[in-house]
This record gives C-alpha cells, structure tokens and sequence, in this order.
C-alpha cells in the first residue's frame, strides 16, 4: 500500500500555483479584453486596426504555441521570462483577445437611445461610457467571462509543458514517484472541476449583486 | 540570433510530416466530437432520469475539467485496464469525447430551435420516434448548427499541439524535436505560429461564408 499523506501537500501546492496562475491571468486578460475591446470601437483608424490585429492573432494562433514562444523564442531575443510570467502573459493574451469580442459585443447591444441620452445631458465620450454605457454593457458581458475565466483555468494545465508545477505537473510528479496513475489523475480532474464550480458560482452571484440596482432601469 | 531561411528550408520537410498528423487528428477528432454529441444531446433528452441525469453531469464533467489531463487519463491509465492505445487514437478519443459535450449544447440549440408544430405533424401523420427524428426534426435542425459546429472544430484544430504531450508525433512534437537538436527555437516555434495563422484566418472565411449559406443558431 502506498502511504498517500505525504503527497497531499505536494498537491495543494499545484492547486495554488493553479489558483494564482488563473487570478493573475484572469486579471491580465479582464485588463486586454477592455483594451482590446473599447480600442476596436475607437474613432482613430490606427487604434481600430491595432486592436484588430491583436485580436485576431491572439486568436487565430493556437495558446499552446503562444506560451512555447513566450517560453522559448523571447530569450533569444532577449526578453527572459520565469515559467510563471510566461503562462500569465500568455494566458492573459490569449482570453484576453476572445474577452475583448465580449466587450465590444455588449457595448454594441446597448440601444441608441442610450448614447442620444448622454448626448442630451451634455456627458463626453469618455463620461457616458464610464457612467452610463458600461455600467449596463458590463451585466451582459459577465455571463461570457465565466466562460472564458473557465477555459482559462483548463488552459493553465498545458503550463506543466513548461515545466510551472501547477497541478497537472504534481500529479506527474506523484504518479512518477508512486507509480500510480489513477490516484493523482482522478484527484486532479475533480479539483480542477471544483475550481470550476467555484468560478460559476461566483460569476453568478456576482451578476446577480450587480443587476440588483440597474434591472429596473434596463427592462 | 538571426532568422536563418537556410534552417526553414531545411525544416520544412520535417514540419510537413507533422502538419499532415495535425490535420489527420482534427478531422478523426472532428468526426467523433460530432457523433459523440449528438449522442449526448439525444441521451439528455431522454424522459428516464436515470439516463439523462448521469449523461448531463459527465458532460459537464468533460466540460469542467482541461483535454490535457484527460489526454494524460486516456494514455496512461487505460492500459492499467488491459486497454492499450495507439498515441493518435488515444489522442483522437480525447479530442472527440471533450469536443463532443461542447457540440452537444450546439445540437441542443438546434433541436429546440424545431417548431413543436413539426413534432405535432410527425404524431399526425403517424411516424414512430425513429421516423420522426431522422425525416422530420433532424433534417431542419442540422442545417442551421453547421457553422457553429464548424467553429468548434477549428478551436479543436488550435488544440491539437496538447497531443505532443501523450508523444503523438504532430507539428508542435516536430518543432520541439527540431528545436532540440539544433538549438534553435526561433524558427520552428514561429512557423508553427505561422502555420495555426494561415489556417486559422483561411477558416474564418470558411466560417462566413457557411454563416451566409446555413444561417446561424445557438451562438
């Protein structure tokens, strides 16, 4: 029989490095998407076409070979990343230009007559987005972003490749030091769907606090 | 370090082979994601709870938790059972389970999308289940998920590069094994990013143009 506590330790440190990974690139690609998002509705043509051109290349290219370049190429041209700043910045990137269509698609939605009312109260561009556009498109946004804040926590499982001891790298390491696959792997499935539980749920009762005061005003 | 052409062409031929698994793997995976989730979408309608609750919860199982560790469950834990697979089937299985519970919803959206009155003229015309679904409600509702289904088959495609990791031998394996023995990441890392590129924006316009034919549903 193998003696499983030792390892127990060993995994919650990949839950955490798994945890942070997720926060710090859900935080980096949140920042990109409004970005990315508001910069494809700008006025300015070179704003428009350097937002386009991140979004679809960040989309079109696939995460894995976006975080081997992070890891791999930038040294050599002189940019050293840890494995930890290369999965966030690659992470971050990747949601962050599929959050940035979330974005743009929900201050789309918003009706007309909302930007006629900003006009007709004298707000600037920059004022009724902040106090009146956002505040409603944001509501609507939220539900993609739970999605996307999912997918990011299944993409943190390819930073193992990269030798990051997330989760999936510990459960290698256990299963090469044990020589049992079932355990470690069957744990992990189940924590990485825990996480993910969490994250709807929070999603959910975050946009339920939010629509409290605005779906009066919005129907 | 400089971009050498010399080295590019002296890797492409390399490169190729692994393009060819990376295309063989997505259609194989794309083949099963469909056929797995139209058997899903159909086991969750079913009226007996025992069928449909399990089905419904090992979708959002699949769905919760990331390809890479059910990549890694398929290839190293089957064989504990007896069942020994190929790299590429193994990988092809995996595809095709995790994209399936994604389609699934597409077939979902698309049966519900079915007027009742088309249910309500199967029953008068006196066809049995099997009649119905395959003359009259699985004719309409196919056409219309084609390029949602199509969309999801070109992210399974951006994820193909997981593969490497259970040592199926596709384009990303190919430019690690390049990059490996000459020491030289630049190039092949960029050329995988170049090649997902091409692909990626030569889809969407495949993508537009099913949109125009098909219409859309369940986006």
């Amino acid at each position: 029989m193998i003696d499983w506590s030792g390892y127990v330790g060993l995994m919650l440190q990949g839950a955490l490095v798994t945890i942070e990974l997720t926060l710090m690139g859900s935080a980096l690609a949140l920042f990109m998407a409004f970005v990315a998002g508001l910069g494809r509705l700008s006025r300015f043509f070179a704003v428009r076409a350097l937002a386009t051109a991140y979004i679809e290349f960040f989309r079109g290219t696939s995460i894995f070979v976006q975080l081997f370049w992070a890891y791999f190429v930038l040294p050599f041209l002189g940019i050293e990343l840890t494995p930890l700043q290369a999965g966030v910045l690659a992470l971050g990137l990747n949601v962050g230009a599929y959050g940035a269509e979330v974005v743009r698609g929900a201050v789309q939605s918003i009706g007309k007559e909302q930007y006629e009312a900003c006009v007709a109260l004298n707000l600037g561009r920059w004022q009724g987005m902040r106090h009146v556009i956002l505040p409603q498109a944001f509501l609507l946004m939220l539900p993609t972003f739970g999605n996307n804040a999912i997918e990011l926590l299944k993409a943190t499982s390819i930073v193992s490749l990269i030798s990051l001891a997330d989760l999936t790298f510990q459960a290698q390491v256990v299963r090469a030091q044990t020589g049992n696959t079932l355990v470690p792997f069957s744990t992990i499935l189940i924590g990485y769907f825990a996480l993910a539980l969490v994250i709807s749920w929070g999603v959910r009762s975050l946009e339920r606090r939010l629509a409290r005061g605005i779906d009066g005003v919005r129907v | 370090m400089e971009w050498d052409w010399n080295f590019v062409r002296e890797i492409m031929p390399t490169l190729i082979e692994g393009v060819k698994i990376t295309i063989l793997a997505t259609i194989l995976g794309s083949a099963l994601a469909a056929v797995v989730g139209l058997a899903i979408a159909l086991l969750r309608r079913s009226s007996n709870r025992l069928v449909s609750r399990p089905v419904g919860f090992f979708a959002e199982f699949i769905r919760g938790t990331p390809l890479l560790v059910q990549l890694y469950f398929i290839f190293y834990i089957l064989p504990d059972f007896g069942i020994l697979l190929p790299p590429l089937l193994a990988g092809v299985i995996g595809l095709g389970l995790h994209y399936g519970t994604y389609t699934a919803e597409v077939y979902r959206a698309g049966i519900d999308n079915v007027p009742r009155g088309q249910w309500e003229a199967a029953k008068a015309c006196n066809l049995d289940a099997r009649q119905t679904w395959m003359h009259i409600i699985l004719p309409q509702a196919i056409p219309p998920m084609i390029p949602a289904l199509a969309n999801y088959f070109i992210a399974m495609f951006k994820e193909t590069p997981l593969l490497s990791a259970i040592t199926v031998l596709e384009l990303m394996n190919q430019a690690k094994s390049v990059a490996n023995s000459y020491y030289r990441y630049i190039e092949p890392m960029t050329l995988v990013g170049a090649f997902f590129l091409v692909i990626s924006l030569f889809s969407v316009v495949l993508l537009r143009w099913l949109e125009r034919r098909f219409g859309r549903v369940g986006e």
